[in-house]
């Protein structure tokens, strides 16, 4: 492989491996909100 | 799916929602487009549409499905309603377009799908194995032109498949289904990935490296990054490629708690589409393809931009190639990933529909899963019986392409202009568990909306765009070939076609207009049981 296209390729998949990685990472260890919906139904329809 | 229905695990959301959008263009569509426009360097516009179009889209319509699910609203007509000022009774209509969308796609799509699962059953039990190259691209002609009673077995079989996991619930069935689907299609990936970038050149009959695929497919032309058109297919790929524009991201996010993290969780089944796509998608058919045929042949098939040719009619050759056990093994991880890829995504496509059938008509969630069944069987049949007149195409094009831009654009007018961008991000970062960068504010709207309009126009416009296709330019001009080159069977065969593509059109415009009827009427029983 050329330089510059090896350089593109390793950099893209980097930088998307890494970012996937870190948000699934989050999104096991982020814990989840209280059961209770309090503000469910507070919220006006319309805009 | 029923107001009473919820997501069983946080994880089982993200992977159905990257599901979602993780489909056969990830492994087919994006190499091809890449190599047209302009190799490596099409990661730079890809990346930048993926920030300022495609990442603000998840948010907006993540939350306009949370949004939505408080009111015990599903499907887009009414999520667009709850969002829209009441005097301004038309935006319903236009949240036709998620459920139209998902009906029509789905109807060819489970189709596309069933072919994956019909090339599983035919790589395990070996029937390309000792098959020329012209055998294995015949199969696929045979097959698609109903030479046998295989490709509808297979076909529902398929239905019958997303009906059934449809049918037990969103946590029992769609998401269980991602649980197990997600993974293998990973494991499939990375094991063909690894395959196709250690090729090596004199190896069971490889005239190049896997290298050399990725060389080709990575080098970049800078030059490119100027041409418009390469921004206007980033773009699009891009789009359909997060499957944003279709509604079912917002039934999806309408199961949602509404303390429930949106950002977090968009971001993070963004990204693992893009990681599915890049990553993998990019490392699958162009080295393979080019370790065995060489880079022109390559050029050559995937220059309509669609690596369809090479996927189904090349590959199950060139697997071949590695002997009978390994190309099992290899067609079942190719075929078996199309497959997870497919069925996680026409799962997308029954829920805004089950949605709306049991938000509005009071239907069992059984009932309204069989109901979509049957309806895409009503509605895919004549893209099966009548492939080969261009049946599936125009439901691609008019269902999977153009109503996917007018349903986008019109859905961030009404969340950045009309519902408001203030209270729009609000809903962005309420229970957010990441800080959304306040620069997707001002991206939301003004830079994307200011892009869909363009990707519309351009897509209106341009030469073999929406307006041309309209007027069948493209079978109109090959008919007046034809009749200069007095090949009147020819002529004929292009005369059959356009009326069957015209009937395909009136067929799908009497569907949206039957949904669309179907809301009117939903709207009415709104009024006058006080819910409206």
């Amino acid at each position: 492989m050329n330089a510059t296209a090896l350089i593109l390729m390793f950099l893209a998949n980097l930088l998307i491996l890494g970012v996937t990685g870190y948000f699934f990472w989050r999104v096991l260890t982020t814990a989840p909100p209280d059961s209770v919906d309090e503000d469910e139904a507070n919220f006006p329809r319309g805009g | 799916m029923s107001s009473k229905e919820s997501w069983g695990s946080r994880v089982g959301l993200v992977l159905a929602m990257a599901g979602n959008a993780v489909g056969l263009g990830n492994f087919l569509r994006f190499p091809a487009q890449a190599i047209n426009n302009g190799g490596g360097a099409f990661i730079i516009p890809y990346l930048v549409c993926f920030l300022l179009m495609g990442l603000p889209l998840l948010f907006v319509e993540w939350s306009m499905g949370r949004f939505g699910g408080q009111y015990g609203d599903h499907s887009t007509p009414f999520i667009l309603n709850s969002m829209a000022p009441k005097k301004q009774k038309l935006w319903k209509y236009v949240g036709v377009f998620g459920i139209f969308t998902n009906l029509a796609v789905a109807a060819y799509y489970c189709y596309l799908e069933s072919w994956t699962l019909s090339y599983v059953w035919h790589s395990i039990s070996g029937s390309f194995h000792g098959q020329t190259r012209e055998q294995v691209g015949d199969f696929f002609n045979q097959y698609v032109s109903l030479g046998t009673s295989e490709p509808v077995i297979f076909w529902v079989i398929c239905l019958t498949l997303n009906t059934w996991i449809l049918s037990r619930g969103l946590s029992g069935g769609v998401e269980r289904a991602a649980k197990i689907g997600m993974p293998l299609l990973i494991m499939f990936g990375i094991f063909l990935a690894v395959r196709g970038v250690t090729l090596a050149a004199g190896e069971s009959g490889a005239v190049n490296d896997g290298t050399v695929g990725l060389n080709f497919l990575w080098t970049p032309k800078f030059e490119s990054i100027w041409d418009f058109k390469v921004w206007l297919a980033a773009a699009g790929q891009i789009f359909f490629t997060l499957s944003v524009g279709m509604g079912s991201i917002q039934c999806y996010a309408s199961y949602l708690r509404q303390r429930d993290d949106v950002a977090l969780n968009a971001m993070s089944a963004g990204w693992m589409n893009e990681f599915v796509e890049v990553c993998l998608g990019a490392a699958i058919l162009i080295p393979i393809g080019v370790g065995y045929l060489g880079i022109d042949q390559v050029k050559t098939m995937v220059a309509g931009g669609s690596g369809f040719g090479l996927g189904f009619q090349t590959l199950p050759y060139l697997f071949q190639q590695w002997g009978p056990v390994l190309a099992a093994i290899a067609g079942m991880a190719w075929f078996g990933l199309l497959f997870f890829a497919g069925i996680t995504s026409s799962l997308a496509m029954g829920t805004p529909i089950m949605g709306f059938l049991q938000d509005e008509f009071g239907w069992k969630r059984q009932a309204s899963a069989w109901a979509f069944g049957f309806a895409v069987m009503v509605l895919g049949l004549p893209t099966v019986v009548f492939y080969n007149y261009g049946v599936f195409g125009e439901y691609d094009y008019w269902a999977g392409t153009v109503s996917l831009v007018v349903f986008a654009m019109l859905e961030i007018i009404l969340f950045a202009w009309i519902f408001g961008m203030d209270k729009g991000w609000k809903e962005i970062t309420r229970g957010a568990d990441i800080r959304v960068p306040e620069m997707f504010k001002f991206i939301i709207k003004y830079v994307t909306p200011v892009i869909l309009v363009g990707v519309f126009l351009g897509s209106l416009f341009s030469a073999g765009g929406i307006i041309d296709t309209i007027m069948n330019k493209a079978i109109h001009k090959q008919i007046a070939a034809a009749q200069a080159a007095s090949d009147m069977a020819t002529v004929d065969r292009l005369n059959t076609q356009l009326l069957y593509v015209n009937g395909s059109r009136l067929l799908l415009l009497s569907v949206f207009a039957g949904i669309a009827w179907m809301v009117y009427r939903a709207q009415m029983k709104r009024e006058r049981t006080g819910k409206a």
